[in-house]
């Protein structure tokens, strides 16, 4: 390597570092104040970077006020259910959308597109409003209502199917398996890595999201983590601790996966592209 | 004329099949967008009774009172100005180290993992911890830098602040879309202009930009209309006693305010159909202006 080189390539590595460390400088803030007594939080002369003790206090409070593992059951059976419909409808609409020609298939999935392209807000007070017609606010299944189906499952699911080789499907038909059978047996099996990336997708966007369990689970025993934070955010103003505590016990679960299958999740989020 | 009759049963099939399978999106499609959409457009003219119970058709009284409404004005102003910091700035910054992470340099996949981070954590957490940083009397960043900053009850930059938040948590994002892009242009195109001696940032302006215009693009029209909706940071953040709340709420949070804490879900259509509307013409206009930058192989 030339000087010039070895000192463009230390440059590039100081950026990094720099840009890296302010990245997680509010993770390292949250981490911090979480094992802080109030005092020591809201001390500014001189400021107090790392705790003197590390005191759990604020960990002990929020998990006796805040039923965590309910939370995560909450959570949990949202983005279960919510991965499972998108799969299958999206996997078979995917599959007759990419390698099917029948007559109506172009109308049908221009809705698909429209879907895709109109902001999910404009749905929100209608879907309410039959969540709260059947009876249904804080339910699982109202958490997942809006994601029975998913436009952009179904978009890339349609682009797996259609990139996967002819011949297979072609000896499967002369075997004399049915569409059906064919679809199930040998064409679903080949598109599992989208599978995979459709199944993070799903899980991390219904993690995130805040508002529609804001609306449709208001109850305290169908909360889940997101709407939870927010809620317990009023009753805490300014108990720094507690706040940090809780959301790092709110994160800790999706980051854990997030370093265990990165690939997966990167891959997921990158061949998806469209977050509305 | 045994082959036209296999075909025959070929084409029926398929037209079976592919009905049968696309049936449920199709019918939850229709059930959860397009019914719901429908609604809303004529709700949006519509009197909401008491308690959210009953729709008068009242015309385009709620959209007279929208165009007349300055809280909705400064709601679109806020949202445009959101809008205007926070997607530029994570785009740049995100196509800059996408490019540096695209060399071939040691601990790349750390880089990237770390850059990444905040789009796994929960947006609630990421709010509460930087409406703790940006403290004006305790907050980290005052302290270090020994300012006194209001950063989000200052009316003037308290938008901007929350921008900054938002472009936080989307650099990483960005970042993995660009560098999907990045490798798809082939090595030989940087190393024939090395040949022809350009410098870094003639290849970044003559090759990169050209070759990945169309995932900028793409990453351009997704990011303005997901800023165009943004919510989560401004409800986690603002207090309703927060003297900036005017000046940073944006449409969706009004479209909220009115329709779930307010009950109004007449008017809070009329708010969410104008915003459906700000959307599709930047979007059409952006498909338009895209033959002048983007090009397609």
């Amino acid at each position: 390597m030339t000087r010039q080189k070895r000192i463009t390539s230390l440059i590039i590595h100081i950026v990094l570092i720099v840009a890296s460390l302010t990245m997680l400088v509010p993770f390292f803030w949250m981490f911090l104040t979480s094992f802080k007594t109030i005092t020591e939080s809201t001390q500014v002369d001189p400021f107090v970077i790392f705790p003197k003790t590390w005191s759990t206090d604020a960990y002990k409070k929020v998990l006796n006020t805040m039923n965590f593992l309910l939370l995560y059951k909450n959570t949990i059976l949202m983005i279960f259910f919510r991965i499972v419909c998108a799969v299958v409808t999206s996997s078979m609409a995917g599959y007759a959308f990419g390698r099917l020609k029948f007559k109506g298939s172009g109308i049908a999935f221009s809705l698909v597109l429209f879907q895709m392209m109109i902001p999910s807000q404009i749905f929100i007070i209608p879907q309410y409003q039959m969540i709260s017609k059947m009876g249904l606010p804080n339910t699982t299944f109202a958490l997942v209502f809006p994601g029975l189906v998913s436009a952009f499952g179904t978009f890339l699911m349609r682009q797996a199917y259609k990139i996967l080789p002819k011949d297979l499907e072609e000896a499967a038909r002369l075997d004399g398996l049915n569409i059906g059978k064919t679809f199930v047996l040998i064409m679903a099996p080949l598109t599992k890595s989208n599978t995979i990336a459709l199944s993070i997708f799903t899980a991390v966007f219904a993690y995130k999201e805040l508002m529609w369990p804001m609306i449709v689970n208001t109850d305290k025993n169908s909360l889940v983590l997101a709407s939870a934070l927010a809620k317990m955010q009023g009753q805490y103003t300014s108990h720094y601790p507690e706040l940090m505590a809780a959301s790092l016990i709110a994160c800790i679960p999706m980051i854990l996966l997030y370093l265990v299958f990165q690939k997966q999740f990167v891959e997921g989020i990158a061949t998806s592209g469209v977050k509305f | 004329m045994k082959q036209q009759n296999l075909r025959h049963t070929t084409t029926r099939n398929a037209f079976f099949w592919g009905w049968v399978l696309i049936l449920p999106t199709m019918v939850g499609l229709v059930i959860l967008n397009i019914y719901p959409m429908i609604k809303t457009v004529y709700q949006s003219f519509c009197k909401t009774g008491d308690f959210g119970r009953g729709n008068i058709f009242i015309g385009t009284a709620n959209y007279a009172k929208v165009f007349s409404d300055p809280v909705v004005w400064q709601a679109t102003l806020n949202t445009f100005k959101y809008m205007i910091v926070e997607v530029p700035f994570s785009v740049i910054i995100a196509l800059f180290f996408a490019v540096l992470l695209n060399k071939n340099i040691m601990g790349k996949s750390i880089y990237r993992t770390i850059f990444f981070l905040p789009m796994v954590a929960a947006p609630a957490a990421i709010a509460m911890v930087w409406r703790w940083l940006f403290n004006s009397q305790f907050g980290l960043i005052n302290n270090v830098f020994h300012i006194s900053t209001h950063w989000i009850s200052d009316p003037s930059i308290a938008v901007y602040s929350i921008a900054l938040i938002g472009i936080w948590s989307d650099i990483g994002y960005n970042m993995i879309l660009f560098l999907a892009g990045l490798q798809e242009v082939p090595r030989e195109y940087y190393e024939a202009s090395s040949i022809d001696g350009t410098n870094g940032f003639q290849k970044f302006h003559y090759i990169t930009v050209p070759m990945i215009s169309p995932t900028i693009f793409f990453v351009l029209v997704t990011r303005i209309i997901a800023a165009m909706q943004v919510f989560d940071l401004i409800y986690m953040i603002m207090d309703r006693s927060n003297p900036a709340l005017s000046k940073t709420q944006s449409l969706v949070y009004l479209f909220y305010q009115y329709s779930f804490v307010q009950k109004n879900f007449g008017y809070g259509s009329t708010i969410v159909v104008l915003l459906l509307m700000f959307i599709m013409v930047i979007t059409v206009f952006q498909m338009f202006a895209q033959k002048k930058w983007v090009h397609y192989n």
